[in-house]
């Protein structure tokens, strides 16, 4: 079993084959991250770069991390300082990139298919690294890792995704893979937050939080996205958080030993308590330790010859 | 198991026996040479070495009757063609449970050829600290090297065509104990 991939785009088109790959190759980089010298030189010579158009720490310092960690050369490219303000187009800025001998791009870019543009015109891969409201798949599978590495097994597990759904790549990765691995998908939300025939995915839906949480292993919070709430998607932010943020009584209601999950940033008080955040049901930082092993193995999946 | 009428032809040149023998005399190489078990530590090279480590350090124990730490090493990622491989192999775990540094590490694996497997090792162990010295088993050494390596423990030195295969086979992986050379 190999990839056979030249891109990673989404994961609604992986097979369950291909996201156990995923999966079992970032296990050795797990341990490679846990070492005194924490690099190997499998990309030795290679050369990533992240093409960023949209505000991102966390990603981007992680897939950087992990180019690095794999002893490629790294470079970051943000519009803002580029020549996109002077009205270049995206292909035409990845084609400059790729001349200079890129090996790999990875893409944030605020519109849906933006990554998938990208791949059929450069012969670089293309990983996405969000594209509007499409996917973030290398979230989602550190996602699926973090669920894998805490012992539970996805065929059958009961996992709620709960906040705007519509408007969540992260949602949207997590789902295609989890229905596709055989566990129970809930999602949990303001029906103005429910994409509309979403159940047509293999999923549940409840706008009930609370019906919601009985006997479900995994929770899963997406973040409120303040910064988009102009669209008045709910009437305010207290009732929001009153009505779907997570608490430890709400905690409570799901199975014993829960984990509880959240992709950050987060906004405490408001889709989570500050204390479940801290508590030792929250494998929020595990998700971010996780994410730079389960990159480096997608890095490195990606990185054969072409 | 698989039938040999299944396979290419392949001509047995170590035995059940063989192996057997050349483990145990290898144990006894071992524990003369580092005189016993102090500061002693075996690393297999995943995959066929592994198995050999783990007969060797069961061997070492009921000769001395001391333990010795072992540890298994993937070396994929030390590998000096994966950036003409058109797909990725497959990652497997490395795990070395103990302090390499200032210890004797016995690299054990089954076949030594071109060498370039041991220079990957040699580069994976050093990342994860600094052994006083580095010592390598072989059951088989079929020549036809491409770098300056040798082994210090042998079981069989085997001349061989650089087209011919040669398998180690071992009951760890649903074999019966044997190494043939296939034709090509």
């Amino acid at each position: 079993m190999s990839l056979k991939r030249k891109d990673l785009l989404s994961l609604a088109p992986l097979s369950v084959d291909e996201i156990r790959l995923l999966l079992e190759t970032a296990d050795s980089f797990k341990e490679v991250t846990g070492r005194e010298i924490k690099k190997v030189p499998a990309l030795r010579g290679r050369t990533v770069v992240n093409l960023f158009f949209e505000p991102s720490t966390r990603t981007r310092t992680s897939f950087e991390l992990a180019a690095k960690r794999l002893s490629a050369d790294v470079i970051n490219f943000s519009p803002s300082s580029s020549s996109v303000v002077k009205g270049e187009t995206l292909l035409d800025t990845a084609r400059n990139i790729e001349a200079m001998q890129a090996d790999i791009i990875v893409l944030r870019h605020p519109s849906a298919g933006a990554a998938e543009t990208l791949a059929r015109g450069v012969k670089s891969s293309v990983i996405n690294a969000g594209d509007g409201w499409h996917e973030h798949p290398t979230q989602g599978l550190l996602d699926l890792y973090t669920i894998r590495d805490r012992g539970l097994s996805f065929e059958g597990l009961r996992v709620a995704i709960i906040g705007d759904v519509a408007h969540s790549r992260v949602a949207r990765s997590n789902i295609h893979a989890l229905v596709k691995l055989g566990a129970e998908v809930r999602l949990v939300g303001p029906p103005t937050m429910m994409p509309f025939g979403v159940e047509k995915l293999g999923v549940r839906v409840y706008y009930n939080f609370d019906e919601a949480l009985r006997g479900v292993q995994v929770i899963m919070m997406l973040r409120l996205q303040l910064e988009r709430q102009g669209i008045a998607l709910f009437p305010t932010i207290r009732e929001y958080a009153r009505l779907y943020g997570l608490t430890a009584e709400r905690v409570r209601l799901a199975d014993p030993g829960a984990i509880v999950m959240h992709p950050g940033p987060i906004n405490r008080g408001v889709e989570i308590a500050p204390d479940v955040a801290d508590s030792l049901s929250s494998v929020i930082l595990d998700q971010v330790a996780n994410g730079v092993a389960v990159r480096m193995g997608i890095l490195y999946l990606l990185s054969g010859a072409s | 198991m698989m039938l040999s009428g299944e396979r290419q032809a392949e001509r047995v040149v170590m035995d059940a026996g063989d192996i057997a023998r050349a483990v145990t005399r290898i144990a006894h190489e071992i524990l003369e040479r580092n005189k016993g078990v102090q500061a002693l530590g075996l690393v297999g090279i995943r995959t066929g070495g592994v198995y050999l480590a783990h007969r060797l350090v069961k061997r070492i124990q009921e000769i001395e009757s001391a333990s010795v730490p072992i540890g298994e090493l993937d070396i994929t990622l030390y590998r000096d063609d994966l950036s003409l491989r058109k797909e990725q192999p497959i990652l497997r775990k490395t795990s070395v449970p103990f302090d390499i540094s200032d210890k004797i590490i016995v690299l054990v694996d089954d076949v030594l050829f071109t060498g370039r497997t041991i220079r990957a090792a040699m580069d994976g162990l050093i990342d994860l600290g600094r052994p006083a010295e580095i010592q390598l088993a072989v059951l088989v050494d079929r020549g036809h090297r491409q770098l300056p390596i040798k082994a210090n423990y042998i079981g069989k030195n085997l001349p061989t065509a650089r087209e011919e295969k040669v398998q180690v086979l071992l009951e760890e992986s649903g074999e019966d104990d044997r190494v043939v050379i296939l034709k090509p």
